[in-house]
């Protein structure tokens, strides 16, 4: 059975598309969803794509939070369901309290756009299983608001329980707290990050085909050829 | 009828990169003697109700859940905005 993984459609979404394209190139069948139903359309994972959800009005993702279908996401990401969050879809997670922190103004006031190296600092969650740990890969960048705040306690939180996911190399763009990128929740199933592997999934259109992993992680998690967790925090 | 004025303001310890350009402006401008700017956001608010004590829990609800993120700001709610120095 082929792998159901929905995009959500906010209005002010970009890259829903290029999601939903790289769902499919991966190898699983993208789901359309849309930020007024309360309807998850029985998919199995769910991408919180790119973009100026509800204008970026108040804060990034601060008023999508509240969309309907994010009623339905919280709960399933609660349940364990794996969601990935993509620049705007990190900063709806963040302002979900599904992960911790928040992203800010970037440092230096410029919209940054560029491919940006990562290294995979956690290869056990859902979305990054089919890495190697440690292993670097290319995608692209673009963000105006993709600077990685919280307080002390919750940077070496992360950093102790292993939820760093992925961290900038090669020069930090915005300003992030500790050169972080992504973070994921407890349990792993919930991963969020600036940058975006689904514009790296094809020669044409983006720098490597790096991106390809993310999806191929989540169908090894789904498929449960892959162990989801955080990996560094088993005794 | 009432109206009331939440102040949003990055937490003191969060780098605020916006106000840090406009006291770079003032520097350029030849207004010396400003040591900090920190820059946040006002909202003016009329209710369709007298402030009772439910109407203000309800604003301490709006204004930590929906106009400020406790993970980054702070939000002070004025329910007396006339009397509040301009």
């Amino acid at each position: 059975m082929t792998a159901r993984i929905g995009v959500v459609t906010f209005p002010g979404t970009l890259d829903d598309r290029d999601a939903a394209r790289a769902v499919r190139l991966g190898g699983a069948e993208p789901v359309a969803l849309w930020h007024g139903d309360h309807d998850l359309r029985s998919v199995d994972a769910v991408i919180l794509p790119g973009g100026f959800s509800y204008g970026d009005y108040l804060r990034c993702g601060a008023i999508s939070r509240f969309a309907p279908v994010m009623t339905e996401v919280i709960d399933a990401a609660r349940g364990g369901m794996p969601v990935l969050g993509i620049c705007n879809g990190f900063q709806i997670l963040c302002e979900s309290h599904l992960l911790p922190g928040a992203l800010t103004r970037n440092s230096s006031l410029h919209f940054v756009c560029r491919d940006q190296v990562l290294r995979i600092e956690n290869s056990a969650t859902a979305w990054t299983n089919a890495f190697a740990p440690g292993q670097e890969i290319l995608v692209p960048l673009k963000n105006g608001e993709g600077r990685y705040e919280a307080d002390q306690s919750t940077l070496d939180m992360l950093e102790g329980e292993g939820r760093v996911v992925f961290r900038y190399v090669g020069g930090n763009p915005n300003g992030s707290r500790r050169d972080i990128a992504g973070v994921c929740n407890e349990r792993g199933n919930v991963v969020g990050l600036m940058p975006h592997p689904e514009h790296s999934v094809e020669p044409l259109t983006g720098p490597s085909l790096d991106g390809l992993g993310v999806i191929a992680s989540v169908l090894a998690a789904l498929t449960g050829t892959a162990p989801v967790g955080v990996g560094k925090v088993t005794a | 009828m009432a109206r009331v004025v939440v102040d949003v303001m990055l937490k003191p310890e969060i780098l605020d990169p916006q106000g840090r350009a406009v006291r770079g402006a003032l520097g350029r401008l030849g207004l010396d003697g400003v040591t900090d700017v920190r820059q946040g956001k006002q909202f003016v608010i009329d209710l369709d109700a007298e402030l009772t004590d439910e109407a203000v829990a309800l604003l301490h609800e709006i204004a930590g859940t929906l106009l400020s993120n406790p993970v980054i700001e702070d939000y002070v709610l004025h329910t007396n905005p006339a009397e509040s120095p301009t």
